[in-house]
Formats: C-alpha cells, structure tokens, sequence
C-alpha cells in the first residue's frame, strides 16, 4: 500500500457542463436540484435519449491564431479556460514559474474524433477528407492537449491521458507525480470530452444508453445518460498558496475482470479508494462527502453502492452529480472534482437527482437531496472501460 | 531537477520484419532479414481473446509480454502506461465510415475495443494485473512523453513499471491524415533501481524550448518514417541493440529528451 504524499494546493479550478459555464451555474443549480439534461438534439441521425449538451459550444470560436485546432472538442475548451480567471489564473503561473516549469496534462476519451465523424460524412469525390477538416493534428488523442499547450504557451512535460471514463481523474496523479521529482512547479490539468455520434451511438450499441433522464442508484434505473464538459485546474506547492483546498491523496487501480463491466464485488473500485485514504493519511471516517462514479448503468452503481456501504460510516455522505450533468467520460473526473471542491467550499452535499427509491445495495451514506453540512474532505470516483478506476482526495486548508 | 536516470529490465519489439529484439540484433550484426509476419503472436492473451482483440491490442500485448518476459519479473506485479499517438485506427476508420451511413448498426464490441485504453485493459484482464494501468498519447511526442511518464510513475512508486509505445499502420481517409503506413511497437521494463537485472541504465536529461534539436530529420525514405513510434524511437532502439550511444526524443513541442545509455558495470 502507498505511503501518505505531500498534498498540494488547487490554486484555480472551473467547470463548464450542462449546468452552465463556470463555477457559479454549478453551485446554483446543485444547491437548488436543478439538473442539466434535455432531449437528445445533438446526433447526426435521430436517437431516443437525453443527454448534457452545453450551451453556446457553437459560437466558441478559436482565436484566428489557433484556427488549425478548430473542432467542438476545442471549442468547448476554449469556453471551459475563460470561465472563472482560469485562463489569466494559468498565463499568471506561466509568468511566475516559466512556460517550462509547469505541465500540462490533459484526459479526453473523445478528444476530437467529431471533427473526424463529420470528415466522414462530407468525404470529397475521391472518398478522402474534405479539405477544410485535413488538418491532422485534430485527427488524433492528443488534439486537446495540443491545443491547450498552444493557447496557453505552456513548454513543459505535456501529456493527453485516455483511459476512457477515467481519464480526467488520473491527470491528477501524473501532475503529482512531476511536482514531486521536482520536474515541474506547478501543472495545469484537467479534461474535455464532447458529445459526438460515437460515444452517443456506441453506448446505445452497448444498450446502456437511457431513453429517460439517468437515474443513479434508483431500483429503475435504465442506464447512462452522456454528457459534455470542459474543466481545469492548477496545482502547485501548498507554499504557493496556502489557502487553497488541498490535493490530498489519489488512488489509480485495474480490474483485470472485463472490458466493459465493472468488477462483480468492486475490488479495483476498492483497491483504488484504499489507495487514495493511504495516500492522503485518512481513515474512512474522516471523509464527509464522495462523489460518486453512479452512472445509472446497473452494474456500476449495484457494485459502487455495495462498496461505499461496508466502506464508510453513516456519518459519509455521498451521491452521483450525474442526474444534473449526464456522464460526461473523459471529462468526468475533472467536472467531479470541481464539484467535490465546491462541496468543500460551501458545504455542500449535493443531491443524487433522479434517485427516488435507492437500490438495496444502498447504505445510508446515500444524500437524495442536497444537504448543507461541514465537508473537509471529500473524495470522488471515477471508473472507466478496460476496468481502469480512479478516486481523488480533496481537502480544506487548515485554518 | 531536469535530470533522472532509469534502469532498462526487459526489451520487447515488434514490426512486420522483426519479430522481436533478439532480431533487431542480429540484423545489425548482419543477420540476412527474416520474412515478415502479419499479426503479432500476442501469445499472453488467451486463445479466444486473442481471435477476437483488435489488431492494436495484438501488437501492445505482443512486446509487453517480451519486455516482461526477459525482466523476469511477473507480468501481474507491474504498473504500466500504454503509449499510442493514434490508438486503433482500423476501428477509427470502420467507426466514422459507419457512423456516416448507419449509425445504429454500429459494432458493441468494436465500440468497446475502440478506447485508447484497450491495450491496457486486455493486457491487465490477461495476466491478472490490479496495479495502476495506463494510456496516454502525445501526438508525434509520445514516446517521449511516455517514457517520462512511466519513469516518474516508477521512481515515484519505487517499483518497476512496463512502458509500451505502438502505433498500428492506418487506413482510410484517418489513415491518410495519420499517415501511418506501417506497424511497430516496442517495451521496456523500467526499474527505479540498479539491480542483477538491469541490461542497461538511462541517463535522461530534459531540456526545455529545445525547436532547434527537435526539427525532424530530413526524410530519406526508411520504413520507420512511416510509423510514430518507429520514428522517435528507432534511434533508441539501435543504441539499445548496440548497447552504447545517446539520442534525442521529443517529450512535448519543444522540451526535449537526451537518453544516453550508461552501461551496467
């Protein structure tokens, strides 16, 4: 098991999602149960289904200098940095540390494969891709992070994570781990995932896709709604910013059972959190809020809920944003520990929305409504494809 | 700190025309090249898996099994970080091409197979591996960036950590803006410690805003040209083979990686 790591400061963060751009959209609809999906108005070809389509992506425009990145993708990156200083926050740790000193790490399991989709539907006469979508680098994972070390004229170590739904949750750990050996300062991270026909229509392959708004954790529950989101943080040494909330701890495991169904009695989602408690120094009752993965699919939340039950005392409350926001992949790590963080600073456990009759696998930890109590620390899960799970430890500064 | 050394346990490759190390070996000591192959053996994966794995995940659990194998080590104690710049553009190219003329019959399994983390995920199913797993990508930076990656996971942890970097030949309109015409993987298992097992150390040392040392060479025509991974890592690779030598690998845009190679005394 892993030794306890020196936390580090999250000295800036922001979310764009359904629930609007920016941290304060978030806090309002959270606070008041007021959730983000709407019907499906986003595939190329009719599909039943609901999902979290953020507003105003379209009109996003990249400035003329990175039109070479232009994609929905990065579009909605583009909105996602201007929300809440974070932009002018990252050029200022530029400034302070150099463009070499801090890092760039970045997880998508979308990056822009809808530019890539629509090159496909509009092929030129000889089946290749139209002019105005050959543009390469847009083509691959690694387009996200290209662009967003371009916009912000970041030249140290710059890496895309893609490990599916937990990409955005294990830039974390890497940027942990570049700070500590001293190879960076600080370290932008972070995620964006956007809607496109692959992941709409694969999951629907997968029959896992919900012809209602997702229900996590109700005994009704039909499966995942998608969603899209853009989201960022700054770490840096807690002596940069002693105020900030604090990176406690991360926990990385795998299965090692199935590509696409989660382990029958949780043990990577365990190994994972006993992982991020060892790293952070905390026991179990020490935690007051975990966001959960809870996608409303039935094997992830029947195996999450049963794990957070024999794993935490009542006094833990927990319960999965994504009722408001849809599960929005790659970018659900980083949307989730904005919200975590959130949680911290207001104290906030937000409600499980769409969640009326829990499944008996459910301890009492489960909050269905918002609740407004103290939250020092709070933890977040993500779980991906390829069984790949991640949890986060978040905590307030000492005072 | 701009400087980390690592220590090299196991060395796992494969392209059509070298079936492993050993092979790259003998043809730099003059070996008469052998018939190329089609498909990696991939022979860590179990029969059924590996009728049905796509051909990405052939190729990454081919030389991660040859990287383990010569460390010696078991392939379920390792933490790994899989390395493509393109993932599976086979699935890419079927998955765009069917999305545009019938989205609903879309394949569940090619879906699913469709993750960058594919490789990893059958790899960690296959030998029963509950460490950290992962898959990254860095455009054209990637073995670069993954070998810093997998160094700092294994000096972090204080514990040896396979690294697997490979991309397989594209098709279609992606494949012609990947331009991946061909197919080559390579493996190392990294070790935070000189130990009995060590083969060889690396030297790494970073240097930042470095545009001039990473302008790629002019193109000559040679078959690792046409391949993202072949291309960074071909000249590590011979210095592996040669057991000598330094080379620079682009770990982003312009911070470069010089890797000198430190013999084991």
């Amino acid at each position: 098991m892993s030794g306890p790591i020196q936390p580090l400061a999250v000295s800036a963060y922001t979310v764009t999602s359904a629930l609007g751009q920016g941290l304060e959209s978030h806090l309002a609809a959270l606070s008041s149960s007021h959730g983000g999906l709407r019907e499906n108005d986003f595939s190329s070809a009719p599909l039943a289904c609901w999902i979290g389509r953020v507003e105003g992506v379209e009109d996003a425009a990249l400035p003329a200098a990175h039109a070479a990145w232009e994609s929905r993708n990065n579009r909605l990156a583009w909105l996602g940095l201007q929300q809440d200083g974070f932009l002018e926050r990252a050029l200022d740790a530029r400034q302070r540390y150099g463009a070499a000193r801090v890092a760039l790490v970045l997880g998508t399991s979308t990056a822009s494969i809808g530019a890539t989709e629509e090159g496909y539907r509009h092929l030129d006469s000889d089946g290749r891709m139209p002019a105005e979508l050959r543009r390469p680098p847009i083509h691959a994972p690694h387009s996200l992070a290209g662009f967003v070390a371009e916009a912000l004229g970041l030249e140290g170590p710059c890496l895309t994570v893609s490990t599916a739904c937990s990409s955005s949750a294990k830039v974390f750990a890497s940027a942990e781990r570049l700070i500590r050996l001293g190879l960076a300062d600080a370290a932008v991270v972070g995620g964006v995932d956007t809607l496109c026909d692959s992941v709409l229509f694969g999951f629907n392959a997968l029959e896992l896709v919900s012809p209602q708004p997702c229900r996590p954790f109700d005994q009704a529950r039909c499966g995942i709604s998608i969603g899209e989101a853009a989201g960022f943080a700054l770490l840096e040494r807690v002596d940069s910013a002693p105020g900030a909330p604090r990176l406690l701890g991360y926990g990385e495991s795998s299965d090692a059972h199935h590509m696409s169904t989660p382990h029958p009695e949780g043990l990577g989602a365990e190994l994972a959190l006993r992982d991020a408690l060892a790293r952070a120094g905390l026991h179990a009752e020490q935690v007051d809020y975990i966001n959960l993965h809870g996608t409303a699919s039935q094997k992830n939340d029947e195996v999450e809920a049963a794990l957070i039950a024999r794993a935490f005392p009542v006094t833990t409350r927990a319960s999965s944003t994504k009722g408001f926001t849809g599960h929005t992949l790659g970018a659900a790590g980083i949307l989730e520990a904005a919200i975590a963080l959130l949680a911290i600073r207001h104290n906030l456990v937000p409600g499980n929305l769409g969640c009326t009759h829990p499944d008996e696998a459910c301890g009492p930890q489960l909050a269905l409504q918002s609740e407004q109590r103290v939250v020092n620390v709070a933890l977040s899960n993500s779980f991906g494809f390829g069984g790949n799970n991640a949890c986060l430890a978040f905590g307030r500064a000492p005072a | 700190m701009s400087r980390l050394q690592i220590h090299v346990e196991g060395i796992g490759l494969w392209s059509p025309a070298l079936a492993d190390f050993g092979a790259l070996q003998a043809q730099l000591d003059g070996a008469p090249p052998a018939a190329a192959t089609a498909r990696p053996p991939a022979a860590s994966l179990p029969a059924n898996e590996r009728r049905r794995a796509p051909e990405s995940v052939l190729l990454a659990v081919e030389i991660a099994g040859q990287a383990v194998a010569m460390s010696g080590h078991a392939a379920s104690d390792l933490p790994c970080v899989f390395g493509s710049s393109f993932g599976d553009q086979l699935i890419s190219d079927y998955m765009c091409a069917t999305l545009a003329s019938a989205p609903a019959e879309l394949s569940p399994t090619r879906f699913h197979n469709s993750v960058h983390n594919a490789p990893a995920g059958y790899w960690t199913i296959a030998i029963g591996c509950h460490a950290t797993s992962s898959a990254i990508s860095a455009g054209a930076a990637t073995v670069g960036a993954g070998l810093l990656e997998a160094a700092t996971l294994s000096m972090t942890e204080q514990r040896p950590v396979l690294l697997v970097c490979s991309d397989i030949a594209g098709t279609g309109p992606v494949g012609e803006m990947s331009g991946t015409r061909s197919s080559f993987g390579f493996a190392l298992v990294l070790s935070p410690m000189r130990t009995p097992r060590t083969l060889v150390s690396l030297g790494i040392e970073l240097t930042p805003h470095a545009r001039h040392d990473l302008r790629p060479a002019p193109a000559v025509g040679a078959w690792y040209e046409s391949n993202p991974i072949a291309a960074s890592a071909w000249p590590l690779m011979q210095n592996l083979a040669k057991g000598e030598g330094a080379c620079t690998l682009a770990a982003a845009e312009t911070l470069a990686l010089r890797v000198a190679l430190e013999t084991a005394v």
